[in-house]
């Protein structure tokens, strides 16, 4: 501890403060900026207050769309986004489960390669393989397609890693009485490591949520139509550089909405995924 | 309820270590029987190749005339009791002990019979709702017996299911353990390295050594005439003095004492060296030191009831237990006599008995 308490304490809230400022600070900007209009934004002279344009900029944003670049509402642009980034939160869980169960409990010829190959694409992101990806979700035919966003991003060693470490921490004897109880591999799987790993699906899906949801460029690649198009790409979309006049108020607005699902994620089953971090109850 | 016979089992595992060689036991029907040795002596390995969880390497065992080396442990007919409980942590107490019936289809009445039952017996009936992690050491015990008892099984196997607990509940839990097993009948095998879980519980007792069996049979005859030093040595507490001796004709030597041998087999040579044991309980000390042979007390063991008295005679250590009545002080020369019918001989190359 530190020896002067309160001195110690004082300062770590001033830290912490401050810490917090420097964070929600942008924060609050995007927040104003969306409550505005066009014109007192182009000004330059931004009021740190919000304005009255609150409803009709989040109502024009999510139904009606932009004017120029993207004209796509952000609702939409908003369920592509959701979901991509389930499919592949999902997605991930079940295939990393079943592929962590596979490497810890079966005595097959190669497991542990199988485990070494898994864990070796934990070198290889979309953004390394971009290209051949690419060419095969190409020639299936996936481009603009939801299993095209989806797909090639399941994949994953982090989430067999996690999940394999966990299995590890559950007693040989809980599989032995299990065998004795009478239940298969099957059984076993659904009865007791499924329920004792809930936890850690829980953090695995913010984990994974948050990586979906934040997606850029693999769907900047093979979304083309905007109705495909997911709401990172749209804030993209929406600041045009060239001819047009970008429309701040809705970009930003964009950008809150953009926020809100993974910041409900994460209060919702922050409880879960902490727990499912630090304490494995067995 | 079924006998299990064990038929020159052996176990070997990867890199060819040979964890049980060539082992036979048979279990009669309902008796209890303990498999007692130190950690390494292949006594866990032999017990999860009865329960099917480890494959046999080579020989034959049968439960209730029914060879079960290619069956499941589901379908052995057995269940389990381990050492860290093995409940299902996410699982009520009642789902605990229903979960081996439900996955054997058993209709749902039945199974609440059976808990109900279990429970009662096992007077865990308050705690059926509960988690596992609601319950301390000796609750989570007896959930894990009520899983093994709901089952009715031909046979229940108990791995050191008692290492777990304090020393308090070990010994309350191990008269419920016999007590159970009396009134259910089930044939039961038990492994510990504990030897007094082991001279308690058994009908039939199973001494192992380095995987292999060093004698079976009734605990008093095991006390009594162990026929190896290994036996000697770890059944009994205090352990058995062992001394070395020479033999002679009609008896063993130890330097100015000569001890009679009751029926020293034939065909030992006179003079060869030989190791004597003596139970510290069985040797008769006397305050008077002009009395039998003479021995100087180091120190003088309390145990309330009993008291240690560590000496040294012809330099080697010797432990005598006598009555706490009797007053022994550090330091005093004391005389002690054997009787000749509490004198073990063995053979101190191979450890075998000779008498």
């Amino acid at each position: 501890m530190v020896e002067d308490r309160r001195f110690g304490d004082f300062l770590a809230y001033v830290i912490l403060t401050l810490g917090v400022l420097i964070v929600a600070f942008p924060l609050y900007i995007t927040f104003v900026a969306s409550t505005w209009d066009a014109s007192t934004i182009i000004n330059g002279q931004l009021p740190l207050y919000p304005g009255p344009y609150l409803l009709e900029n989040y109502h024009r944003t999510l139904f009606v769309g932009t004017s120029s670049s993207t004209r796509e509402p952000v609702f939409n642009m908003m369920f592509n986004s959701l979901v991509m980034a389930l499919a592949i939160a999902f997605g991930k869980i079940f295939i990393c489960i079943l592929s962590a169960y596979a490497v810890v409990y079966y005595r097959f010829p190669l497991r542990m390669t199988a485990f070494w190959l898994i864990f070796v694409t934990l070198m290889l992101p979309v953004e390394v393989r971009i290209f051949p990806t690419f060419k095969v979700v190409a020639d299936l035919g996936f481009l603009d397609t939801y299993h095209g966003l989806a797909v090639p991003l399941i994949a994953s060693a982090t989430g067999t890693l996690l999940f394999r470490q966990f299995f590890m921490t559950i007693p040989d004897e809980l599989l032995e009485a299990s065998k004795i109880d009478g239940a298969g591999a099957f059984r076993f799987f659904k009865d007791t490591v499924l329920p004792l790993s809930l936890t850690t699906i829980a953090a695995l899906f913010v984990i994974q949520f948050i990586y979906g949801w934040n997606q850029y460029l693999w769907p900047l690649l093979i979304t083309t139509k905007d109705s495909m198009q997911t709401i990172v790409i749209g804030i993209k979309k929406m600041i045009v550089t060239a001819d047009a006049l970008t429309e701040w108020q809705l970009a930003m607005t964009t950008a809150m909405l953009a926020m809100l699902p993974p910041v409900a994620v994460v209060v919702l089953m922050q409880r879960l995924f902490v727990k499912g971090l630090v304490d494995q109850e067995k | 309820m079924a006998a299990v016979k064990i038929d020159n089992i052996r176990k070997v595992y990867a890199g060819n270590v040979e964890a049980v060689k060539g082992v036979s036991v048979d279990i009669p029907d309902g008796s209890f029987c303990v498999l007692v040795g130190p950690s390494g002596c292949g006594k866990s390995t032999l017990l999860r190749m009865v329960a099917g969880l480890e494959t046999i390497t080579s020989g034959e065992c049968s439960i209730g005339g029914r060879v079960v080396n290619e069956v499941g442990p589901a379908d052995r007919d057995i269940a389990m009791v381990f050492q860290n409980y093995a409940l299902y942590p996410h699982m009520s107490v009642y789902d605990n002990m229903a979960y081996g019936l439900r996955n054997r289809k058993t209709p749902e009445v039945e199974i609440r019979a059976r808990v109900a039952e279990a429970a009662k017996i096992l007077a865990i009936e308050p705690f059926l709702q509960r988690s596992p992690r609601q319950l301390s050491g000796g609750q989570r015990q007896r959930v894990a017996m009520g899983r093994a008892i709901v089952r009715k099984p031909q046979v229940f196997l108990f791995d050191e299911p008692l290492s777990n607990l304090d020393a308090k509940l070990r010994v309350q839990m191990r008269v419920e353990i016999k007590r159970l097993q009396r009134a259910l009948g089930v044939t039961s095998i038990y492994v510990t390295h504990d030897q007094v879980e082991a001279m308690t519980l058994s009908d039939q007792l199973v001494v192992m050594n380095g995987g292999q069996i060093e004698q079976v049979g009734v605990p008093t005859e095991i006390y009594r005439r162990p026929q190896t030093t290994f036996v000697a040595g770890f059944i009994g507490s205090p352990p058995m003095n062992m001394l070395k001796a020479r033999l002679e004709r009609g008896g063993v030597r130890i330097g100015g004492m000569v001890l009679p041998v009751l029926g020293l087999k034939p065909g030992q040579a006179e003079g060869s060296e030989v190791t004597v044991g003596l139970r510290p309980e069985d040797i008769v000390a006397f305050a008077a030191s002009d009395q039998g042979h003479r021995m100087a007390v180091d120190f003088v063991e309390e145990l309330g009831a009993t008291r240690l008295l560590h000496g040294s005679f012809e330099s080697q250590t010797v432990v005598v237990q006598v009555a706490g009545s009797q007053g022994f002080a550090d330091g005093s020369q004391i005389g002690f006599s054997v009787p000749a019918e509490a004198v073990h001989v063995f053979d101190t190359g191979t450890g075998v008995r000779l008498n």
